[in-house]
Order: structure tokens, then sequence, then C-alpha cells
């Protein structure tokens, strides 16, 4: 005899976890997932979700709570039981080994071998294109992962948990990297597996994403659960007033742009990337002083070169780079910056901060070497600790003090940490970058608030987002990048939606 | 004050790691002499007797461990610049080859004249050694530990051909029948000596190097940029920072330091080079470096040990009759423990830390 079954496929109760450093980051969660749902976990960085989820994956212990499979108490010490249990998890960065091919990748830690040495790469292939088939994802088995675009690569993740026969299946920010058209197939993609009963937990926080495609939406904040609607039941507004604690503005308020003189002039730039290849091909664009020039595109088609161009970080191939008038193009990066130049650049962790330094050294990492923060050599420690709070105030950035190391800090608040040393500084012209990827909602608007803020002091502002949204909302004018050449140039308050995604993806009818 | 709380717990925690690892070593080399039918209490007593038992025995260790704390500390800037510098070896040859040069050519000089100019030709010998790997790093991406080994050998041969060539002889002593060792600098570039023992000038050197690096990494601008670029390159440029500057300057140092070191270990000991001197000194100093997790105060704690372990050995090798080669075996087990602490932490079921405490030296290279 069988015991009455229970309606959910994994349950999580009470769930606390503590870290060693003194943060909680759940707080007797409880959490349930019924067979074949589709669940978006929604929550501000630092909520709690990413804790909960690896503890589901048996990558954290938790202090104490249970979780239950089918409606029995089961261990996960590690990973590998999650996966034996038929739990799957495609994190956030991938974990892919980019000189091998898509079946190579799949197959790696669950080998289909022909006696006990040798690598049966035939019948490896043909299982993985059956299961691709099987699931709609449209991949090429003999590809090498490091020719594959982003959305290919998550792809080659999904399958990676697929071919482990995963029933539940965990998804950390997937779309956080993705263009929208990718971020459309893997919902489509998603909506499959769901048909074919894999039970979906998904964690973002884009409000959109949870609206349209969730069965069913839990919100965290403080490593508790603090919502759990239905997304016909609910509204953006709501849902983010519940994410962040308070009302949030989604839109930002903004007056008419008054521009002034031109301050980046750029003409018939070209630049190399890694391989040679040219990234950016007879660029010109120009941007005022109080006016954000939007710029669009799809994420590979030339903004890391242009914006590494721009701050002297890349050689450029030809053209030039006017800034306030004057030649910079071959200028190092701190003559540039010594302009007035501030640069958010795309990737926090790896180049806007160094993430073992504390926040007293990281917000000086620019200026270090400069009075009063140094007297010659030697560093005025004093200087740098009032420097840093003054910063951590005026930029409410959440940390238990400055001397911890800026690893500690959410998303967000690395983000607000960056934003406050740019800004602190006299700047003629701000090279953003994603300012706001991969940052909560209560932290884009105060990011937005204060990109808007800086507009208003004439500064000059060239925004660079994959975010479409991020663009319509802050940009004045927009110009839209495909394959490093601006192919259209628009007033924002005269944009099409429609029209921009179309450029943006390469189509060319425009009247 | 949480937060000196929050500091002394984390103190203590990185000094337990290396204190386990030193602590399993011994009782694996305790374990072995007992293995090979000896008695392993004496030969321990033997051993700590030896190093710092009698007044003579703490003189012996100081001597023994200057160089090492010196030659340590080169390879433990190196590491907090995120490169690694695996011609320590090479650099002590050719410092004390220019102090050499310069304690022989110069004389009739005043001693308070002759020994530093002597330790600036040796810094400086070194200093040259260490700036071809940092300029070859800087400007074409050669890889340090390939370059850094490579002019090893050339130090190494060159110094054999300077000291044995005897037609004509270049440094080489022509009155020494072996020809196995260079002329003696004069008197007045030799260190001086203390309490009319083996005891030279030379740890104080070390000691005011270690203050040296220590105020240069900590609270200068150039240690700042050092340290930047050994975490994370890319935010070191994107902050403005001149990243091949950088590395070559940081390899130059500690070319330098470890051009001191010999030097220093040649000047106060005779002032004579021979073409073995050395012998792996360079080598060890890796092992000091990591041991001390590139932390220049605590590369005094490690050089120290390194000293005390090879001058106990002597006594530890006659009371138990023992080869004196055994302490090898311990600081190879310390070294192998430290440099994989997982197996520490297993066997103490210590927690994993956070990977801010890591070494810094795994991050700059393999790239």
């Amino acid at each position: 005899m069988k015991e009455q079954p229970t309606p959910f496929v994994l349950e999580a109760r009470q769930i606390t976890k503590h870290f060693p450093n003194g943060v909680v980051a759940n707080a007797g969660l409880a959490l349930q997932l019924r067979p074949g749902e589709f669940l978006a976990l929604l929550g501000e960085n630092g909520a709690g979700k990413s804790t909960l989820m690896n503890i589901l994956y048996g990558l954290y212990q938790p202090d104490s709570g249970e979780i239950l499979l089918n409606g029995q108490p089961v261990q996960l010490p590690n990973s590998q039981a999650a996966i034996a249990a038929g739990i799957g998890m495609v994190h956030q960065h991938f974990h892919l080994v980019p000189g091998m091919t898509v079946t190579e990748n799949v197959i790696l830690g669950a080998e289909v071998k022909h006696g006990l040495f040798f690598l049966d790469y035939k019948r490896a292939t043909h299982q993985v294109m059956a299961l691709a088939q099987q699931y709609g994802l449209e991949i090429d088995p003999a590809a090498l992962v490091a020719d594959l675009p982003v959305g290919a690569q998550q792809r080659v993740e999904l399958l990676k948990v697929l071919y482990r026969q995963a029933k539940i299946l965990i998804l950390d920010e997937p779309t956080a990297v993705l263009t929208p058209q990718e971020t459309k197939d893997l919902f489509r993609m998603l909506q499959n597996l769901k048909k074919q009963g894999t039970a979906i937990i998904f964690i973002t926080h884009k409000l959109q994403e949870a609206l349209q495609s969730a069965d069913r939406i839990v919100v965290l904040r403080s490593g508790k659960v603090v919502g759990e609607v239905l997304p016909s039941e609910t509204t953006e507004k709501e849902l983010a007033t519940l994410m962040v604690g308070r009302d949030v503005l989604l839109r930002i308020e903004k007056s008419s742009a008054k521009p002034g003189e031109t301050v980046l002039d750029v003409r018939e730039l070209q630049v190399f990337d890694d391989r040679q290849h040219l990234a950016i091909r007879q660029l010109a664009l120009e941007v005022r002083a109080g006016e954000i020039l939007g710029l669009a595109g799809v994420e590979g088609n030339g903004q890391t070169e242009l914006v590494a161009a721009l701050t002297g970080l890349r050689a450029i191939a030809g053209g030039s780079i006017l800034l306030g008038g004057k030649e910079v193009a071959g200028a190092s990066p701190r003559q540039i910056s010594s302009l007035g130049v501030a640069h958010i650049p795309e990737d926090r962790q790896k180049v806007g901060l160094v993430l073992d330094y504390p926040l007293t050294d990281n917000t000086v990492l620019d200026l270090y070497f400069q009075k009063p923060f140094a007297n010659g050599i030697s560093r005025n420690k004093q200087a740098i600790e009032a420097h840093t709070q003054r910063l951590i105030t005026d930029f409410d950035v959440r940390t238990p003090n400055m001397k911890v190391s800026a690893r500690m800090l959410s998303g967000g608040n690395q983000q607000k940490l960056i934003i406050a040393r740019e800004f602190t500084r006299e700047i003629k012209l701000l090279i953003a970058s994603q300012p706001t990827r991969g940052v909560d909602v209560g932290a884009i608007e105060f990011i937005h608030q204060q990109i808007i803020q800086k507009r208003a002091e004439g500064v000059a502002i060239l925004l660079i987002s994959a975010e479409l949204d991020e663009i319509l909302a802050l940009a004045d004018r927009i110009a839209v990048l495909f394959r490093g050449k601006i192919v259209a140039t628009f007033e924002a308050a005269k944009v099409d939606r429609e029209e921009l995604g179309l450029l943006m993806a390469g189509g060319k009818n425009l009247h | 004050m949480i937060a000196t709380m929050h500091h002394l717990t984390s103190t203590f925690k990185s000094l337990l790691l290396p204190f386990l690892a030193i602590f399993t070593a011994l009782v694996l080399g305790a374990l072995i002499i007992a293995l090979t039918g000896k008695d392993w209490l004496a030969a321990y007593i033997g051993l700590w007797e030896g190093c710092c038992g009698s007044p003579s025995a703490l003189i012996n260790t100081l001597v023994r461990s200057t160089p090492f704390i010196i030659s340590g500390l080169a390879v433990a800037l190196s590491f907090q610049a995120g490169l690694f510098n695996v011609g320590a070896e090479g650099q002590l040859y050719v410092g004390a080859l220019a102090a050499i040069v310069v304690g022989c050519g110069l004389q009739g000089l005043p001693n308070f004249v002759h020994v530093p100019l002597t330790l600036l030709a040796g810094g400086f010998g070194g200093l040259l050694w260490g700036a071809i790997p940092g300029f070859l790093k800087a400007q074409v991406g050669s890889h340090e530990v390939i370059t850094t080994i490579m002019l090893n050998y050339i130090a190494l041969r060159l110094t054999e051909w300077l000291i044995k060539s005897k037609n004509p002889y270049i440094l080489g002593d022509p009155f020494d029948s072996s020809g196995e060792r260079t002329r003696s600098v004069a008197q007045s570039a030799l260190l001086p000596h203390f309490f009319k023992t083996d005891l030279h000038a030379g740890i104080i050197l070390a000691g005011i190097l270690v203050l040296l690096v220590y105020w240069l990494l900590y609270h200068t601008t150039i240690g700042f940029e050092l340290r930047t670029v050994g975490k994370n390159p890319h935010a070191a440029r994107y902050a403005g920072m001149n990243v091949p500057q950088t590395i070559t300057l940081a390899l130059a140092l500690s070319g330098a330091l470890a051009g001191l070191a010999g030097t220093s270990e040649v000047l106060g000991h005779g002032g004579v080079l021979e073409a073995d001197f050395f012998a792996g000194l360079g080598f060890d100093s890796i092992a000091i470096a990591l041991l001390a997790r590139s932390n220049p105060l605590a590369v005094v704690a490690s050089g120290l040990l390194w000293g005390a372990l090879l001058t106990g050995a002597r006594l530890m090798q006659v009371r138990a009759e023992l080869s004196a080669d055994l302490i090898k075996i311990v600081q190879a087990l310390i070294l192998l423990f430290v440099a994989a602490d997982q197996i520490i932490r297993q066997l103490y079921r210590l927690r994993e830390t956070k990977t801010s405490e890591k070494t810094a030296f795994s991050q700059g290279w393999g790239n």
C-alpha cells in the first residue's frame, strides 16, 4: 500500500541558514513545488533566493529545516545527491568547458563508455541529439562551446541537466545574460519541458517575466516568503512593492533635456576585437552635455569594444575620438579619466572592483594617488576612510562596515559602490555600460535617479544597455548599434518599440 | 569593537592552518623516525636543543635564518603582485657576484661607506636579474615562471665561469688551489659581527627590509598598485594603473631583495662566493613565502622556522644517529600541507575559509 500521495514533488519546510559572517540568508522558509509547475521565485539581491536554491541543490546545508521529495524527507549532502534525486540546476554563470564540443560538455561526468576506458562518442552524440529533439532545443552537438552565442550555451546547460534525467529544474536568473529574442526562445523551451512533466523553479527579479510565464509567483524578502500570488491576480506594481517592502517608482520621472555643447564626438571609429576582426566599423556618434544617448543593441555587436576604446582600455584602429574638442585616441585610461570621464564597466566584479579589497580601497581605486588620499607615495588612511564613509552614507551602500571586502556585498550594493566612486568627482562624460544588470528593483530605481541627476547637472551620458526598457526609460536620443555600426538614431520621444527591435536584430525595413 | 574581535579571530584562523601544518609534519616525521627504528623523542629533543637550547644555538638559528627571511620576503613580494618569482636562486647569485665585484674592486674605504656600497651593488645585481623577466612579461607576455627558471641556469653557469676561469682569472682566487671560490672582498666590506660570534648585521638588515616591504605594500601607493595588479589586473587597468610597469617593478624589487639576501650572506660569512654557495636557498624561499601566505611580517616567523629546523638538525643527527636530511622531509611535508591545505582541513575538520584568505599567488599565473 502506498501512503497518501502528496501534491508536491518538492517541498522545503522551515529552512533556516545563517552564514558565519552573521548574515541570515533564510529564516524559516517554506516552499512547495507541484508536479509540472512553473514557479517563479522573485526577490531582491540578498533576499535569499540563491541560498535557498543552493540548499535544494545540495550545495549548502541548512542549519535547520527539512526537504521533502514526493513527500519523503531527503538528505542532500552534495550536488551529486541532488542530481541522483532528479534535481537539476542551471546557474547564472555557466559551468562549461569552452574548448570542448556540445556533446562532450553534456556527457562530462556521466560519460557513455565502450568497456572501461573508451568513450563511445557516436552513441553519446546520438543521445544528445535525441534529447535536443525531444525538448525542442536547437543545437549542433559537434559545435565547440566557445563558438556558441550565450543563448546556445545556455541550451547546453539545459541539456546537461536533462541528460541527467532531472525532473525538477532550478534556473538561477537565466535571462540575465540573454537577448530579448533568446529570452523568448528560452521560455518556449521551458514551456515544452513543462508539458513533458518537468517542474521548474525560476529565479528572477524581472517582474515582467514572472508575470508572463509563471504559474505561480513566490516573493522572498530578507530570507522569508512575503507573498505568494497568481500572475493573473497581481500587477507589476504590487509585486515590486512586495519585493522591496515599500512603494517603488517603476517609471522614472524626468524633465526634458536641455542639451548643451558637444562633449563626446566620435568619427569614423574603427576598433578590432580580440580575434583581430573589426568590431567597430566607421562608427560616428555625438553626445552633448545634459543629454543621455542610449545605445541599444543586442550584446556582441561591438558595445564592449566601443566602450573600451572610448575609455582608453583598447587601442583604436582608425578614426578619432574628440573629448571636448580634444583628441583622446591613444591616450591612457588615466589621462582620459582625468579629463572628466567616468566609466561604469559592464562587468562590475571582474573590472569595476577588486573583490578581495575592503570597501575603503575600492572607493579610491582610481584616485588613490591623489591628494588627500596620498601624500607623495604615502597613503592617507584617515582621508580614505572618511571618503568611504561619506560615499557609503550618500549612496546608501548597505554594508556592515567599510572594512568588509567588496565580495561580501550584494550585486546591487557593489554597483552602488562603483557609482558612488565614479560620481563623486567632477565629470563631464559618463559612460554607463549595463548599469543595472543583475541589480534588484530597489537599486535600479536608485541608480536611474542618480543618472538622471547627473544629466540635470549637465553631464553628457552615453548609456549602453541590453535592456530595451532601460534605454526607453532613460535616453533622450537612441542610437541602434548593429555589427559595429550605428544603423539608426532616433529622438526617444518618437521611437517605435517594434521598429527598434527590428533594427537591433538587423532588419532593414526602415523607410 | 566587533570589528576588532572579527579581526582577532581572523588573525587566529590564518595562523591556525600553518601551525597545524607544521604540527602534522612533525608528527609524520616522528613516525618516519620510529619506522627506521630510531628514538624519535631523543631526535626531537636534540632538534629543539640544537636550535633553541642554548644562547649559541639561538645565535646559530638567527644566522641561519637571515638569508631565508630576506629571500622569502623577495618571493612574498612577487606573490603579492600575482607573480611567481622562481628565480630567487639566480638573483641571489647575480647579487652576490655584483657584491664581490664592488667588495673586491674598491679598496681603502671606511667600513661605513664600503658596506652600504657593496650592499647597494648586490641589490642592484638582483634587481637587474629580476627586471629582465619582469620586462619580458610586461612587454611580450612571456611567463615569468619559465623565464626566471631559465635565468637561474644562466646565473649559475655565469657564476661558475667567473669563478673557474683561469686564463684570465676573472673573479676566481689565483692563490686558492681548489679553484672553487672567488677572491675575498676587502675587510672594509664585511658585515660587522656581534658579541664575537657568527651573528652578523645581516639580521638587522633583514629586520629593516621586512618593515620596509610591509610599509611599501600596505602604506604606499606603489604597494597599492602592486597588490591591485596581483589581485585583479583588469580592475587595475580600469583604474588607470600602468600594469606592465607595475609587473616589471614588482619583479625588479623582488630580485633586488633576493640580491640583498645573497649579498648579506656573502658579506656575513667571510666575503667569499663559491659556485654552490646558496645550494637551493632561492627555492627554499618559495616555501617560506608560501608558509607565510605572502605576508611580509609572517615571513619572519617562517624564515626563523626554516633556519631553526636546519640548525637543530645537526644535534638531532648526533643524538638519534639519524641523517640530518630527515629534516628536509619534515620541511617538504610542511610545504605539502600548506600548499594542499585541504588535507589539513579534512584532518582537523576545519571549515572552508573565504577566498580572501587564500594566498594571492595562485591568481596571477597560468594565464
